[in-house]
């Protein structure tokens, strides 16, 4: 009885701003969490998704439309290949021929865009890696990881294939073994 | 007789120029080794010292001073070129922060979001001692100042209780 007296006093002597301060606070920090956590599992972005628009500023020496930088808005009506790529990423140097091959394919075309966003690179590296490779399509740090948390990329190298409406149709985890799979992918997206 | 003859006043001025000029090549010349003296390459402690305050993304929870990947061995020549190149540790974390995000940081920043990584666990801590001082409180309390029967203090249950107590109570006497 005693000890029911002294939880009763106790709970009648904690105001009741103070309670729900405490547990407003408590169910915003399990919020919080719960919404790290629900990111963390996601994946990245699905087909059927469409992406927002973004900004890839390009390495000196490569240009798109005399611009130093492209925007994902501006390139609506064009079938769009992104691929994340990085100099230390052995698996990405299996496909970079393929890639460079196939955007000489479309390039004449001008229905098709390839863009190249390096992750979390050192520019001498990388710039030596593009040397390599002969890679002549719009290639450009993803400053501050920004475009690959928005595609919440897992690793690289990873491409993903954007139709004319700027909706995304197809996601390659891991290198490409031949330009054919990628032409593969792309011709869908160019039939009217 | 052998007289010296005597300069002109052209002569003089372009003398004095090529001094000036000789002058200056000496003044360059001794700032271009005082900067290579001042700047030897970083060693690797110096390098590990800013090192160890990142994390690269790619390999996560490793500090980037003992990751042993490629791209990690990449940051940290990064590194010791920018000191080489005479950036302060705050630039070149800076710098990371720029290029590659703030997660990279072993310290989240004092801005945003990342606020809550310091304050949570100090508000967490000061309020379980606060819980643990009121119910170590509520525990001692029955002894010292436990209320005593018919006090105005009761609830009208517990009279009430008190009351069937007391009535059970006599009529067993």
């Amino acid at each position: 009885m005693e000890t029911m007296q002294a939880e009763q006093t106790s709970k009648r002597t904690i105001p009741l701003w103070a309670q729900v301060l405490i547990w407003g606070g408590l169910l915003g920090l399990l919020a919080v969490l719960a919404w790290g956590l629900v990111r963390a599992q996601q994946g990245t972005v699905q087909p059927g998704d469409t992406i927002p628009d973004f900004t890839l500023p390009l390495f000196s020496g490569y240009e798109y439309n005399g611009q130093s930088e492209v925007h994902l808005s501006e390139l609506r009506g064009k079938v769009v290949v992104i691929n994340f790529w990085a100099s230390w990423c052995k698996p990405c140097e299996q496909e970079a021929a393929e890639l460079e091959s196939a955007w000489r394919h479309y390039r004449e075309s001008g229905d098709v865009v390839f863009l190249g966003a390096d992750y979390v690179d050192t520019e001498p590296e990388a710039r030596q890696y593009l040397r390599r490779f002969d890679i002549t399509y719009p290639n450009g740090p993803d400053k501050g990881t920004k475009i690959s948390q928005l595609f919440r990329i897992k690793g690289v190298p990873e491409t993903y294939f954007i139709d004319r409406q700027g909706v995304l149709r197809y996601v390659q985890i891991g290198p490409f073994r031949s330009e054919d799979e990628i032409r593969a992918i792309i011709d869908p997206l160019l039939a009217p | 007789m052998i007289t010296k003859a005597p300069l002109s006043t052209l002569s003089r001025a372009a003398l004095f120029a090529l001094l000036i000029v000789a002058a200056a090549f000496v003044l360059l010349a001794w700032q271009a080794d005082t900067v290579h003296a001042q700047a030897p390459t970083p060693s690797d402690d110096e390098v590990n010292a800013i090192a160890r305050q990142l994390y690269c993304p790619v390999c996560e929870n490793t500090p980037l001073d003992v990751c042993p990947t490629e791209a990690c061995r990449q940051w940290r020549e990064l590194i010791r070129q920018k000191l080489a190149e005479g950036w302060t540790e705050e630039q070149i974390k800076q710098y990371f922060v720029e290029n590659y995000g703030a997660r990279v940081l072993a310290e989240p920043p004092r801005q945003g979001v990342f606020w809550l990584a310091y304050i949570v666990p100090p508000i967490a801590i000061l309020a379980g001692a606060f819980i643990l001082y009121r119910a170590l409180k509520a525990w001692n309390r029955p002894e010292a100042a436990a209320p005593g029967v018919g006090e105005s203090e009761a609830t009208p249950v517990q009279d009430e209780y008190m009351a069937r107590l007391e009535e059970e109570l006599r009529k067993r006497e």
